[in-house]
């Protein structure tokens, strides 16, 4: 598979859009937002559907809690903000109101990882998936492209689970060729074919993971990719297949190594299928400053980094 | 008309006595629960279930029904006891309370029939409730959303996030109570932190704000009839209570806020309940 290197609009764009145009027909489908309407791309939605859009102001803890009282009368919400803010500032309401109350509420998290990139820790989001993974019914999904993102929008409305959705902040490259490609929710993609080593990733990681198998065939490496855009629930039978398959893991996420992707795949492993595995994410550090890219490059989660550790790897094998 | 009203408290009164009776005898069967704050709700939580709130216990979803949340989740006992004696669920069911795998928990869950939303993280009621009053607007419904909320849980910031809300999106459909026991876990509130003036705080967030003897049953039905829900204000109801109302020997003491009465205690609460039983029914 080929991929197209440039892109014209970001994912948190390309939700906002597909949400728009499904609201625009269904009216109980409901935005929440915390002066981010810039920030998650709804000025849009704002003006077009003024009553099914909620502005809540710098207020994260009421607005989980005012997304999850929506929800529980019928209304299909999505409650949109910086990842940073909604799981950490409001994460006892996504404990309680949303999870343990079992309303439906979707969170979207823009601007994930470390895509703020100078703007520094505070506003990085590297917990994000460790934490939610522990709530019970947390479905946690991070598209890797616009593709794929209007597909997620468009499987979410009726999706009958609470929800963390992570995108990132800048426009990425497609993974998927195909502007409706295959898609469904706890379902990993394969997007290479391989039997020398598995890399999985997941959201911006993917494309990464992707590149890497590319280029690692001039090494004479056949590498298998997973798109594992569904953290939970994870796909567990495309994990062990891989395992058997080709011997060897490198997981990689932009995210702490602690909890996440990695962790996910670990446990799944350790416990039927025990085979090397890496976990390439960001370590347990202040965080280096930079662009996304450079940090990115500096822990070895783009494509160069990859292709280093999955050659150390088979060396190693 | 005068004599029916009259005959109408003295049955919601009735009702309060036999809901604080159950309460007392669950908490001191499980060994569990949090007693003061749950008999100073008694009238508060009896008046909405048997009087002012439209609901129907043979349908606990049913669509257009109002909603209430018990935002203070620790006082659940009494929760438990009105939506039993409302027939949402058998008292059969009750007797499980704490027991290993019973669907009553130490907190409300919404697998209890009746139950609108998991509770017992204090300052989140609030938040949840502008959610169901928004979505009444959004919708056109006339469906009203009350939360009830301990005094110490004013403490907690989100309840202000959620007041702002309220007022800004004009919620007169929805009502919040205080339960003001003027005591929480460690002491007199006002000496944890203080929270007065309580009544010009919230109006200066653009609540309408009325003070009633919250241990009063016909004070209480009142002040919730007199609501004017067409005025674009959300409402507070500070209701004024004694924290272990009803039984003397925990009245207005902190320690009885999770206490559980020993057999002595037990039998003289009872018999105090009882005695206020029977004067009523000899009424």
């Amino acid at each position: 598979m080929s991929v197209k290197e440039s892109n014209s609009i970001p994912c948190r764009k390309m939700f906002s859009n597909t949400l728009l145009e499904l609201a625009k027909k269904d009216k109980n489908i409901v935005a929440v937002t915390t002066d981010a309407r810039g920030s998650v791309m709804l000025d849009e939605f704002a003006k077009e559907l003024p009553h099914q859009f909620v502005e809540l102001g710098i207020a994260e803890q009421n607005a989980v809690g005012v997304g999850a009282g929506l929800a529980s009368s019928g209304k299909k919400t999505f409650v949109c903000g910086p990842a940073c803010f909604y799981v950490t500032r409001s994460l006892e309401q996504l404990k309680m109101d949303v999870v343990y109350s079992g309303n439906p509420v979707k969170i979207l998290g823009v601007s994930g990882g470390v895509s703020y990139g100078a703007l520094g820790y505070s506003h990085h989001s590297l917990h994000d998936i460790a934490v939610l993974r522990t709530f019970p019914g947390m479905h946690i999904i991070l598209p890797c492209d616009i593709f794929q993102t209007r597909r997620l929008v468009q499987e979410l409305v009726d999706y009958p689970f609470p929800t963390y959705i992570r995108v990132g902040r800048k426009a990425v490259p497609n993974v998927y060729e195909n502007e409706n490609p295959q898609f469904r929710i706890g379902k990993a993609n394969i997007l290479m074919e391989g039997k020398d080593i598995t890399l999985i990733g997941t959201g911006e990681t993917v494309y990464h993971c992707q590149q890497a198998g590319i280029k690692l065939k001039q090494f004479g490496i056949n590498a298998r990719v997973i798109d594992m855009h569904t953290i939970k629930p994870l796909d567990v039978e495309i994990i062990k297949t891989a395992a058997l398959e080709t011997g060897m893991i490198l997981t990689v996420e932009e995210h702490s190594i602690f909890g996440g992707l990695g962790g996910a795949v670990s446990e799944v492993l350790s416990q039927s299928h025990p085979v090397p595995v890496r976990i390439l994410g960001i370590p347990d550090e202040d965080v280096v400053n930079g662009t996304p890219l450079e940090i990115f490059k500096h822990y070895g989660i783009n494509t160069e980094g990859i292709i280093k550790t999955a050659k150390k790897m088979i060396n190693q094998k | 008309m005068y004599y029916a009203e009259d005959n109408r408290m003295r049955e919601l009164q009735l009702q309060a006595e036999k809901v604080r009776k159950r309460i007392v005898e669950l908490i001191y069967s499980s060994k569990n629960g949090h007693i003061g704050g749950g008999l100073s709700s008694v009238e508060i939580e009896t008046a909405l279930y048997f009087e002012i709130m439209n609901i129907d216990p043979k349908n606990p979803q049913k669509a257009d029904r109002d909603r209430f949340i018990l935002s203070k989740g620790h006082s659940v006992e009494t929760l438990y006891a009105v939506l039993v004696a409302a027939e949402f669920f058998s008292d059969e069911i009750l007797s499980t309370y704490s027991h290993f795998n019973s669907m009553l928990a130490g907190h409300p869950t919404k697998k209890v029939p009746g139950i609108e939303l998991n509770s017992g993280a204090l300052g989140h009621g609030l938040s949840v409730g502008v959610g169901m009053a928004i979505a009444a607007k959004m919708d056109h419904k006339q469906y009203r959303t009350y939360v009830l909320m301990g005094d110490g849980e004013l403490g907690e910031g989100s309840v202000y996030e959620a007041a702002m809300a309220a007022s800004h999106y004009k919620l007169d459909n929805l009502v919040a109570i205080i339960d003001r026991n003027m005591l929480q876990i460690s002491g007199k509130t006002e000496d944890i932190m203080s929270l007065e003036p309580i009544k010009e705080r919230w109006e200066s967030f653009g609540w309408e704000i009325s003070e009633v003897d919250g241990n009063n049953m016909e004070t209480v039905v009142k002040s919730f009839r007199s609501l004017n829900h067409s005025n674009s204000i959300p409402k507070l109801i500070i209701a004024h209570t004694t924290k272990g109302c009803g039984i003397s020997f925990m009245e207005k003491i902190a320690k009885w806020h999770h206490g559980i009465p020993n057999t002595e205690q037990f039998d003289e609460a009872i018999a105090e309940i009882n005695d206020r039983i029977n004067n009523l029914n000899d009424l």
